[in-house]
This record gives structure tokens, sequence and C-alpha cells, in this order.
């Protein structure tokens, strides 16, 4: 392996010149370097977030009060005036599917492992960038594409009632089949079939880089653990992602081309189409939280002065995570009529996850037991990130129980289940992420004031959105509803005030990046001080064009 | 084989000869004193088993029917519909946990959803003040040299260790809660099916003539045109109640079926802990057993298409005798009841109540 990166670096050393930058054009729209395609990807997981994130506010100001207010003027504004009730409810459909897709392909996903694992894989195991440049931008480039199908689902006919996709992100058959019979579905489907090839391109990425240019002496027991969540994600995506493009190309086939994989009239089945999905599914919201436990592990580590306790404990039980996340995919269908013995299996196999994830929780604050810690705005984030995943999985192993699932499955308890992990767990992930490594990409100190006041209005905004949608959920509203009776509409608007404080919270993160670049101050190459060991903290801020032209060789005593 | 398929082929089989079979072997097992409702209605059923082939023993005599018996009483008086009791078998508005349950099952559930809820709770206060105490403890002030220990095996193990316990014993009452859900609702239980349509269910009674009722969701007073029947509080709340309800008897295990029509629905009543998915060419099945009579909403519970939100359910529970003369408003004939000597009961009551349909 060592011969490998050693090769590299000699090819690199051939142009004899640090630091050259191609032009504009070439830079950033035919980009090989990882850390540029990172900041492409961070870029565009913003633009997508703030769409996937305004959709959620429209959704959050027609769940405000009883009745449709809003649809009407929402669908004027996307092109359809005079839209009848029944394109209003449409567009609901529209809207939760967009969000939902946007949010986890376009959003979550690019972010977290297009942008930070970008960034910091290949610095973090001394590799010069990734083993595949050219495949890393086409990764990022189909991603883009895949977006813009998205966008132009939303303006063709799904129904005959109106433009859109509204299948929900699930795209369950047969409403995504004969269901909705518009291009727009197809637009949908085949902007997942873009996302897709550029995760599965991206993992295959990922994984050779890992597994063959790393440093000498950086061996895989030795990688930081952010390097070892990517690794396990890119094996989840690799082995998930195909299993997905199977089953939506099943589904275009069956909208198209008169197969019946998931139509009973021709000898197929719905439930199969749920089971493929499921197959996927699941996997995939390990793939959105493992690099945030990579990155949590690292700040944690950091802020506390101490190496990761039980290292090798948390190696394995992200493996451990990754591998029983395969065989729990069922507990997403307890409803669909499985027997008896399914839904017992599934049960207790989904149990088995709180044990590695325990195993996360409890060393994270083993790491920071002894430690002297500082309360630096990632430290924050990571302590929130900590609590808040706590609440999420323990809804899970509530939710987990196949018999006490029927009165919350498909309710907002679920809704509320998910956002803890993934809204306030990924996304506090993200936003930890960000504030340690702001500095080190963009070479600007941002404030860390508006990071803490960020942090805290962000934690009660969050909250009071998705808390109450437990007792929502607990009371039987279900999802995907535009309208609900009057009973479930106190906690509701609790909810959507709560997206105000939400939304204010990003205006504070804004601010601050407007702040980081006008006013910021200069990063040092190690900004946070003598808890922060990994290689990126030995390069300058931002770091070179190409970093490690001499090799760095990690010694024996060097820790994660 | 699981429990589960033995349970749908049954239902599936409803009409076939191997009930007959079945109702004869139960005849026999059952002494005609032991309990003479299941008798009676097996007798009643087992006449198209004299005819079946298979009956190797000489199909046994019809019992006579019992008019005393309360599976078939007609209650004077025909069918109106009953008025819902704010804030029983709906969600109550900034309520905090599940709605009251009226099933057996759902009363199992519920202690074990509270005993969950402590569980749930504990650990996340746990992880809150571990947290606290860290951050107030090894601050840099308070521990300005931090230490290096970085492997503890007996923390490890017992971190390891003590999640596995805990959820061996969320498991326990996990499984036997699935056993009863399963549990086989029986021959004699009456079967219902429920057909997901975009965007209103239908129910049809195969056990009392095969009628179907249609429910759609009730309009508004101000969205209504003309003389359309628009939602009193004597129906429920707004958004779930319905024109034409799903009447059940109270107090008996109830094979419900649940089907799609074109794509997936889900059938779902918060109050009754009951949740099954309605798939196009599937027939689910579920046991549904009230224990109060009552009127229980629920919605669609999987996404439909546009009006998802606008297909509720309404299950009204009332007793045998109500609800035989709800089956009788309808059209239909009381289970059990040979069709063609109608009993006098039951005739008279349809004479007598001709239009007592629910208002539609």
């Amino acid at each position: 392996m060592a011969t490998t990166a050693e090769n590299f670096q000699a090819h690199a050393d051939d142009h004899g010149h640090h630091d050259h930058k191609p032009a504009f054009f070439a830079r950033w729209f035919m980009s090989t370097n990882h850390k540029d395609i990172g900041t492409l990807y961070l870029i565009f997981a913003i633009f997508a977030g703030i769409i996937g994130g305004g959709i959620s506010g429209l959704m959050r100001l027609e769940l405000a009060e009883p009745g449709i207010q809003h649809l009407g003027w929402i669908a004027n504004m996307l092109g359809e005036p005079g839209a009848s009730f029944d394109a209003q409810l449409h567009l609901w459909n529209v809207l939760i599917t967009a969000h939902g897709l946007i949010m986890v392909f376009f959003m979550v996903m690019p972010a977290i492992i297009g942008g930070f694992g970008n960034w910091f894989v290949p610095i973090m195991i001394g590799a010069p960038d990734m083993a595949f440049p050219r495949m890393n931008n086409i990764s990022f480039w189909l991603t883009v594409a895949g977006f813009c199908s998205l966008m132009i689902s939303a303006v063709v006919p799904g129904d005959v009632t109106g433009n859109g996709a509204g299948i929900g992100w699930t795209a369950y058959a047969p409403l995504s089949t004969y269901g909705s019979v518009g291009p727009a579905t197809d637009f949908a489907i085949f902007s997942l079939h873009l996302a897709g090839a550029a995760s599965i391109m991206g993992a295959i990425n990922f994984i050779t880089t890992i597994f063959n240019m790393r440093a000498p002496g950086m061996t895989l027991h030795k990688m930081p653990l952010f390097v070892w969540s990517v690794l396990v994600t890119a094996f989840l995506l690799l082995l998930a992602l195909p299993v997905l493009a199977a089953a939506i190309t099943m589904l275009i086939t069956d909208r198209n081309f008169g197969t019946t994989f998931f139509d009973h009239k021709g000898g197929g089945d719905p439930v199969l189409f749920q089971h493929l999905f499921w197959f996927f599914g699941h996997p995939e919201v390990y793939i959105m939280i493992l690099p945030g436990f990579g990155i949590i592990s690292q700040v944690i580590s950091t802020f506390s002065k101490k190496p990761v306790f039980g290292y090798l404990g948390m190696a394995y039980a992200m493996v451990a995570i990754g591998v029983v996340g395969f065989v729990v995919w069922a507990h997403h269908m307890y409803t669909t009529g499985m027997s008896i013995n399914t839904k017992l299996y599934f049960t207790l196999a989904t149990m088995v996850i709180a044990v590695p994830t325990g195993i996360k929780i409890f060393s994270w604050i083993a790491t920071m037991w002894g430690g002297s810690i500082e309360f630096k705005s990632p430290m924050v984030w990571a302590i929130g990130f900590i609590f808040l995943f706590t609440v999420g999985g323990v809804t899970g192993v509530y939710l987990a129980n196949g018999g006490i699932d029927d009165v919350v499955h498909d309710t907002y308890f679920v809704v509320a289940h998910f956002h803890y992990v993934l809204s306030l767990g990924a996304v506090t992930a993200l936003f930890c992420g960000f504030y340690y490594w702001f500095p080190k990409m963009s070479g600007k100190m941002h404030s860390e004031f508006l990071a803490h006041l960020h942090f805290w209005v962000f934690f009660v905004g969050v909250n009071m959105i998705f808390f109450p949608q437990h007792f929502l959920g607990l009371q039987g509203m279900p999802r995907r509803y535009p309208d609900y009776a009057q009973a479930y509409s106190y906690w509701n608007e609790w909810s959507s005030i709560g997206y105000l404080v939400l939304l204010a919270s990003l205006g504070i993160w804004f601010l601050n990046i407007i702040y980081a670049f006008t006013m910021g101050k200069k990063a040092a190459d190690n900004y946070w001080g003598e808890g922060a060991t990994t290689l990126e903290w030995t390069l300058s801020s931002p770091p070179p064009f190409h970093q490690f032209e001499q090799v760095p060789t990690i010694k024996d005593d060097d820790h994660h | 084989m699981t429990i589960g398929q033995s349970v749908r082929e049954a239902a599936n089989a409803s009409f076939t000869a191997i009930k007959a079979i079945g109702l004869a072997l139960a005849l026999m097992a059952v002494p005609s004193v032991a309990s003479a409702a299941p008798a009676a209605s097996a007798a009643a059923e087992a006449k198209p088993a004299a005819a079946a082939p298979v009956a190797a023993e000489p199909a046994p005599e019809a019992p006579k029917i019992d008019p005393n018996d309360p599976r078939y009483k007609v209650a004077p008086g025909g069918y109106t519909p009953m008025k819902p009791t704010p804030g029983v078998g709906m969600p109550i508005d900034g309520a905090l946990d599940v709605q009251t349950q009226f099933s057996p099952t759902g009363k199992q559930a519920l202690s074990m959803h509270n005993g969950l809820v402590w569980v749930m709770a504990v650990i996340a206060v746990f992880v809150l003040l571990l947290l606290l105490y860290v951050m107030i403890r090894f601050n840099a002030r308070a521990n300005p040299v931090p230490s290096k220990t970085s492997h503890n095996t007996l923390l490890e193990v017992i971190w390891t260790g003590v999640p596995i316990l805990i959820l061996v014993a969320i498991a326990v009452p996990s499984v036997s809660l699935l056993r009863a859900q399963f549990k086989d609702p029986g021959k004699q239980a009456l079967t219902i099916k429920a057909t997901g349509n975009q965007w209103y269910w239908t129910y049809t009674y195969p056990d009392n003539g095969g009628f179907e009722v249609i429910s759609n969701m009730l309009k508004e007073k101000g969205e209504v045109k003309g003389t359309e029947r628009f939602r009193t509080d004597d129906d429920g709340p707004s958004q779930l109640a319905v024109d034409n309800r799903m009447v059940v008897p109270v107090g008996e295990d109830i094979r419900l079926q649940a089907i799609g029509a074109d794509v997936i629905h889900a059938f779902a009543v918060p109050s009754l802990w009951f949740k099954i998915d309605a798939v196009p060419g599937r027939l689910n099945q579920g046991i549904l057993h009230i224990e109060k009579p009552g009127v229980y909403f629920g919605q669609c519970s999987e996404l439909c298409g546009a009006r998802h939100g606008y297909m509720p359910i309404v299950v009204e529970a009332l007793p045998r005798d109500k609800y035989n003369a709800w089956v009788v408003a309808q059209g239909g004939k009381v289970d059990g009841l040979p069709e063609a000597p109608a009993a006098p009961a039951a005739a008279g009551q349809a004479a007598a109540e001709p239009a007592a349909k629910p208002a539609a």
C-alpha cells in the first residue's frame, strides 16, 4: 500500500511546482482535486438544503392550523394557477416527496460523504488525493444532474390532478406505477438513478483510496474514526444502492414497458417493491448517520484532549451497525401483513442494533470522562448530538417492537423518530463538522459567539418542531397529511412555531459564514490546539492545492 | 407454516369444503349443551356441507335455532347511528400519550407501551446526567490535565451487557404481544372485509349476506352543495367523520380483512391499536375485538394519492342485537340464521323499519 502511495506521490512531484491552481472554469467545472470537489459538494448541499428546508417551511406553514390555507398560492407560484382542490392536495404529496428526496440524496449525503468525506479522508490518511480523481468529478456532476431531474419533475405532469411526483420518497408501488401516470414520476425515479450512480462511484473511490493510499505507518487500526466511518459507509453504499437501482428500474419498466414486477394483476407483488426499497432504505439511514458518528468521535477527542475511548470497539461498532443494518429492513413494513415469525425476527434483529449504538454513546462519554474539556463550538454541537441522537435512538427501540409499532406506524411518531436521528442527528453532526473544519477549509475563522448562538437557537428550534410530533403520533396523527382533525392542532402549532426558531438559527449560521469571509481572522494551521492530532492539523489552513508532496510517515506512538 | 399464514389461508378458504369438514368436526367435538351458540351457528353453516362430497360422516341434523340465543336477537327500533362520546375513540387536543384503548390486545400493548416509555425516559435522562456530570467535572477549568485512559475492559463489557439485558427484558413482552395479536380468531368469528379505494373505504360483510357499505368522509357545512349531507357533531370530529360507518358487534373476535382496490391504503384505528395495510392483490387480516360499545375513529395510514388525508375510518361497535338490527337495515341476513326460513323476528324488524338505513 505504501508503494502505491509513493508512486502516486512521485508522479505528483513530476510537475515540480507548488499550489498551481487551474483557472476558474477548469478549477470548478472540470475539477479533479478532492478538496475542490469537496467544496463543490458542500456548496451544492447547502443550496439543496435551502430548497429542501424551504419546502419544509411551506409544509409547516400549511400544518400550522387545520384546513387547507396555503397550498393554493404555492401551486400558483409553481405555475399552476387556479389549481383545483385535488391538485392542491397532490401538490402536498409533491412537497413531501421532494423534501424527503432532497434532504436524503441531495443534502445530507452530498454534504457528509461528498463534502467532508472528500475533503478529509485523503488528508487524514496522508494521501495526496482520491484514488480516482476524474471519477470523483463525475460523481459530483451526476449528483447535480440528478437534482436537476428532480426539479424538472416538479414542473411536468405527475398525475391527472397536477404537476410533480406525489409518491413519497419511498415511491411505493403501485402509487408510483399506475397510480401516477405522468412523466414527473419518471423524472423523479431517474433522479435517483443518477444520484445512486454518483454514490456508487463515490463509494468505489473511497474504498480504493482508503485501502490503497494510506501513508506509511497508517495501518487500518490507526486510521482516524472519521475515515473508518466513511469506509463502512462506502461499503453500505456499494451494497445497498444497486438494490435501489434495480428496484426503481423495475418501477420504470412497470410504468413504461408493460412489465408487472409490482402489479398483482400480472403476477407481481406491490410488497416486493417495499422489500427491495427497504433493503436499500435501512442501510441508507446508516449511510447518513455513520459519517456523523465519525465526525463526533474526532471532535469529542479533540476537545477532551484525550484519545477516543475504546478505539477498536468504536470502529467495529460501526462495522457491526453496518452489517446488522442489512438484516433489519422489514421493520419498516410491520403492517404489510407479515407472518408472526417474520415480525418476531425483525423485532429482535432490530433491537440488536441498539447494542453497538449504545457502545458508541457510552464510549463518547467515556472519552470525555477524565478529559480536559473545552467548550469550543464544535464540542457543543457534538454534545448536543449525543443527547439528541440518544432520544432518537430510544424511540427507535420502541418502534422496533412489531406489536407496539401497529399504533404508531406511519404516524408522526415515526416522523419525530427519524427526524431526531437525521434532522437532529445527522444535521447536528454536519454543523459540528462544519464548525470543526470550516476554518481549515476556508482559512478564515468563524465567530465562536455566533456558532454557540447558532447551536442554542437550533437546539431549541428542532426540539420544538419534533418533540411535540411524538405526541401527535401517539395520538394517531398519520404522516403525509396536509390537513388534520382539530384535536391535532395544539401540538402542530408548536411544531410550526419551532420551525421559525430553526429558521432564525440558520440565519445566524449564514451570518457567521459572511462574518468569516469578511471579518474572520486568518486561521492558524492547528487552531484547536493540542487535542487536534490528526493529519489535517499538520497542514496549513487552507491546505495547499496538492498536499503531502512529501509522504507523511505515521510513527507508532501517534494516536488516532 | 406460521400462525399468520395459516390464519390467512383459513380465511381465504372460508367458503370451501375444508370449512365444512372443520365445522363437522367441531360439531362432533362440541357437546351439544356446552356451547349452544357456536354449535347452532356451525350447524347453520354446515347445511351446504351435507352436499359436500368430502363429508364421510353422515351430516348431523341441523339443531333447532334457539330464538333466545343472543346471537340472533335483533333489537327493536332498528338502527340509529351512535353518537360518539367526545374524547373517546378519537384524538384529544394537546394530549401526550396514546389514545385510551378499547381492545384486549390494545390494553396489553398499552401496558407494554407504558413500560417502554419509562425505559426510554430513564435511558435518555441517564445519558443526559452523564453528559452534565462530565461537562461539569471534566471541563478544562476543573480538570486542566487530561487523563490518558483509553481502555477499560470491564466498563466496556458492562455497557455492552447491560443494554443486552434491557433488550431481552423488552423482547419478552414484545413476543407475547405479537402472539396475542396473531391469535386465531376462530371459525365462529365474524369476517368483515375492508377495501381501500381512492379515496374511500368499502366494507363487505360476507357472513351477513355479503352486502357492502360505502364509507366516505363527510364534508363540512360550508363545503357541501345543495342538499348534500354535511358533518354534524353527532357524526364525529371534522376530517374523521364518515357518512356510513363500519358497524361491528362488540365483545367478540372479528376477523378484519383488508385489501386495496387500486393502490396501497392502510386500515388504522389508534384506539384499538390496530393497523393493517390494504394492499392490492393481497388479503391481509387482523383480529379486531372491541370491548365497549362506542364509535372509534381512524384514518388511512399509507400514502395513497391526493386525498390520502380524506378517507377516514369509523368503527361503530354495537351489542349483538343492535348490530343485527343494523345488518337487517342494510338488507343483510343475521349471521347464523338460515336464509330461507327467515327468522320471524328479523323479518318483522325489517318490515317495521324499512327506512332505517343510515342517512346517506
